[in-house]
This record gives structure tokens, sequence and C-alpha cells, in this order.
């Protein structure tokens, strides 16, 4: 019953983000949409990725606001409109109806099939000592996806400083012949 | 059932989102809006009902806990979209220095 | 009498200016925000950090680990910043130090991962004996792991941030 509340509160967020022209205000309103995430996650029981979303919420705001400052695009609307928004449309549903032939698949909403985290949640206090569980899954049992992932922050961190670079490459010099 | 229905239709808004609007922010926030729709949806295909957080306590042996293993895969895709963002943005910056706007549709020439 | 008419968020008449005059006593330059900001920031930003560091000590204890820690010692640097300006925050930390130590977190990790093939695994628990449970000092590799894994996400977002509001275009000064 909460989870459908915050999903709708959420939805509602996100149509206010998509629809209003002010840039400052979709951004704040993303903001409330991310923290309704993170309030989601808390009631699913999953303490981790509440902690983790909300944290990663709040840079995420800094960073998009700070892209956003006295910077707006008015609305102009060119000649092919209609045609543009009936095709998304069409499109969406059609994306619509090929996930309901795929959602009639899953199991029912809190009945899941744990073959795999079967094993371990009974043999992970064990094997690693660890009383976290999901610490010692991605630590332990699946370290090789979080050296992945430390691989592709490390890329971004590189990416960012090189695009905002002040100086470009190094202009040949001349060969004096 | 009607939480995957729900799921689905955010995913739809930010698809939207994406696929119609101009200014380059906008497509941004798009984007984020559908990465908080995938990371949910997988969360609730591992919840059980009546559940308990998979984090074991003393003294106590624990029947019914909830699915950690979507809940590990998806602490690494939360921190992995925060790193695309800020790539993006970015490269949005540096593209505004350059044209002087954000409207995709005056943004044509490749090089330079 | 004459009235300052100042954009400020003054609200009441103030003469001479007495009041401006005694808020910059011309020892600090006028960067960052406003005194309460300031004031609040000083006692609170330790807190902050000591709290990031709380959080990636008990990884395999209770919810958090080294990416959720990470994020927010980087935070507590950001909000240095915010309510400094630049100068203050960059002597802290400046660019260099964060880009050091952001390859040191991330040379930590690759080594405890490949010296997993002493038992001819890859990340191999090579701890002989993990602790009993609920201890500090417990669980082989993890927190080794969840201390290098926050060096690097704290020293990358934070160099991430620096070089993002500190980027002035090309020929043009705001």
């Amino acid at each position: 019953m909460e989870v459908q509340l915050l999903l709708l509160f959420m939805i509602l967020g996100a149509v206010v983000a998509v629809e209003i022209e002010d840039l400052l205000s979709s951004v704040i309103a993303v903001g409330a949409v991310g923290l309704g995430l993170s309030l989601a996650f808390l009631i699913l029981k999953a303490p981790d990725l509440a902690i983790t979303q909300l944290v990663v919420e709040i840079l995420c705001l800094i960073i998009l606001i700070r892209a956003t400052i006295k910077k707006d695009l008015p609305l102009i609307r060119d000649g092919r409109w209609f045609f543009n928004t009936t095709s998304t449309l069409l499109f969406i549903a059609l994306f619509l109806l090929f996930a309901y032939f795929a959602l009639k698949e899953l199991p029912n909403f809190g009945a899941p099939i744990m073959r795999v985290a079967k094993e371990y949640v009974e043999t992970g206090l064990a094997k690693t000592g660890a009383t976290n569980l999901v610490a010692a899954i991605i630590l332990d049992f699946r370290g090789y996806d979080t050296l992945g992932e430390a691989t592709i922050l490390f890329t971004a961190v590189m990416g960012v400083l090189a695009v905002m670079r002040r100086v470009g490459r190094i202009k040949n010099v001349p060969k004096d012949e | 059932m009607s939480e995957y229905i729900l799921c689905l239709v955010l995913f739809c808004i930010g698809l939207y989102c994406v696929l119609r609007k101009r200014n380059i922010i906008k497509i941004v926030i798009g984007l984020g809006i559908i990465e908080y729709a995938v990371n949910l949806f997988f969360i609730l295909v591992g919840y059980r009902l009546h559940g308990r957080a998979p984090i074991l306590a003393k003294d106590q042996v624990i029947p019914n806990m909830v699915d950690p293993l979507p809940q590990a895969l998806v602490l690494t895709s939360i921190v992995i979209g925060l790193a695309v963002t800020a790539l993006i943005v970015a490269i949005a910056i540096r593209i505004y220095e350059k044209y002087g706007t954000f409207d995709i549709t005056k943004i044509r020439r490749l090089k330079g | 009498m004459s009235r300052k008419m100042n954009n400020s968020k003054e609200y009441y008449r103030d003469p001479e200016g007495i009041r401006e005059k005694s808020l910059h006593s011309g020892k600090e330059p006028k960067t960052g925000m406003t005194l309460i900001v300031k004031t609040i920031t000083r006692l609170t930003v330790g807190l902050i950090l000591l709290y990031g560091i709380y959080i990636v000590l008990h990884g395999h204890l209770s919810p958090g680990g080294g990416f959720a820690g990470g994020v927010i010692i980087a935070l507590s640097f950001i909000h240095l910043m915010l309510a400094f300006g630049k100068e203050l925050a960059l002597k802290k930390l400046s660019q260099v130090a964060a880009s050091i130590l952001e390859s040191l977190g991330a040379i930590m990790f690759l080594s405890v991962a490949l010296l997993g093939f002493t038992g001819s695994y890859f990340f191999l628990n090579f701890f002989l004996h993990k602790g009993r449970p609920f201890d500090l000092f417990s669980a082989g590799i993890i927190p080794l792991c969840n201390i290098a894994i926050s060096l690097k996400v704290g020293a990358g977002l934070f160099a991430i941030f620096v070089a993002l509001v500190l980027f002035k275009g090309l020929g043009k000064e705001e």
C-alpha cells in the first residue's frame, strides 16, 4: 500500500519535471523524485541502497544546478510538431504492448525465485565472516564486478578533467628546413 | 502487479522526455528518470512479503530475507549513473561555451 | 541623514555604513556566503567527515560500505568550498592531491585483488582466519577493500566538482 502511494508521488514529480519550462524548477522536481525513491528503497527493506541513493541524489542536484544558472530556452513550436508527437506516442504505445506480455511471465509481487541467492544467504557468514550480506556479495562473491565499476568511475573522472581543459592540443611547430 | 505497471509508467515518462525535448538539460533530466525507474524495478522483483533486510543480527536465525543479489547489482548501478550524469553535464557546459545555446536543433556541425 | 541604499540583505537604515564596516574588519576578503552559513559550516563540517569515515569502517557490520561513505567524504569538502570560497577549500585539498589520492585508492584495490594469485585464485580471501562475527576486525579483506574504494570515490568526485566549477571560458572572464 505504501509502495503504491510513493510511486504515485514519484510519477507526479516526474510529470512536473518534464513539463515545466523553467530549468531550475525542473531540476528541483527531479530532486524530489530521487528523495521519493530513497524512501521507497527503505520501505522495500534495502537500507544500503537508501543511504547511497540519498547522498548520490544530493551530489547530482549540485552538479545540475551548476549547469543551469542563467541559461534558459524559450519554447518554439516548429512545423512538424504534430507528426513528431504522434509518432512518439505511437512508439510508446507499442512498447507498452510488448512490455505487458513480458510482465505476465514475472513471478507474483512478493514471492521471488531465489535460486542463486539461496546459497549466498545460507553460507555467507561461514565463508566470509561478514554480517552485512550485501557487502559480502559485492566484495567477495562478486568482486570482479566491483573492479569493473571502479574502472568506470576512474574513466569518468578522466573524461571530465579532459573535457574541461583550457588549453587544447599543442599545435605542430613548423619545421624550418 | 500494479506496482510493476506504475514503475513502467515512470519509465515511459522519462522516455518521452528524452525523445521530445530540445534542451540538453531536459534530456539529462529524462535520462535520470529512466535510471530511477530501472533501479526501482530491480528491487521490486526481489522483494519478499514480510521479509527482513539482508543483515544478520546477534543470536537470531532469520528464515525470511529479501533477495540480496539485486541489491548488490543496483548499488553498482546508482554510482555509475552519477558518473554518466557528471560527464554529460561537462560536455553540455562545453557546448554552451562554444555555440552559445543549449538547443539541439542548432548544433549541427560536427567538426571544429 | 543619509540612507545607504545597497543591494545587500539589510533592511534597516544604516546612516554611515557602520554595520558594514564592522562586519568586514579588513581581515577576511568578501568571498563565500553570509556569516550565518560560515558559522554553521565551521561547527558541522568536521562531524560530516567523521560520519563518512564511520560508515566506511563499519561497512561489513551495518548498512553502508565504501561507495556511500566515499560520497559523504566528498560532500564534506564540497560543503567547505561552497561556504567559504575556493581558495580556502583548495588549501585543504588541492587538485594535485586529489588526483594522487584517487590513483592511490585504485592501486590499493587492484593490488588487494591481485594478491589472490598467491592462492591460485583471483580475489581470494587470503586472510587466514576471519575473526569472530560482529567484531570490527573481522571478515578478511572486506574492510581493506572498503577503505580503498572510499578513497577513490571521494577524491574522484571532489576532482570532478572542482573541474566543473572553476571552468572559465576561453577569453571570457566572469
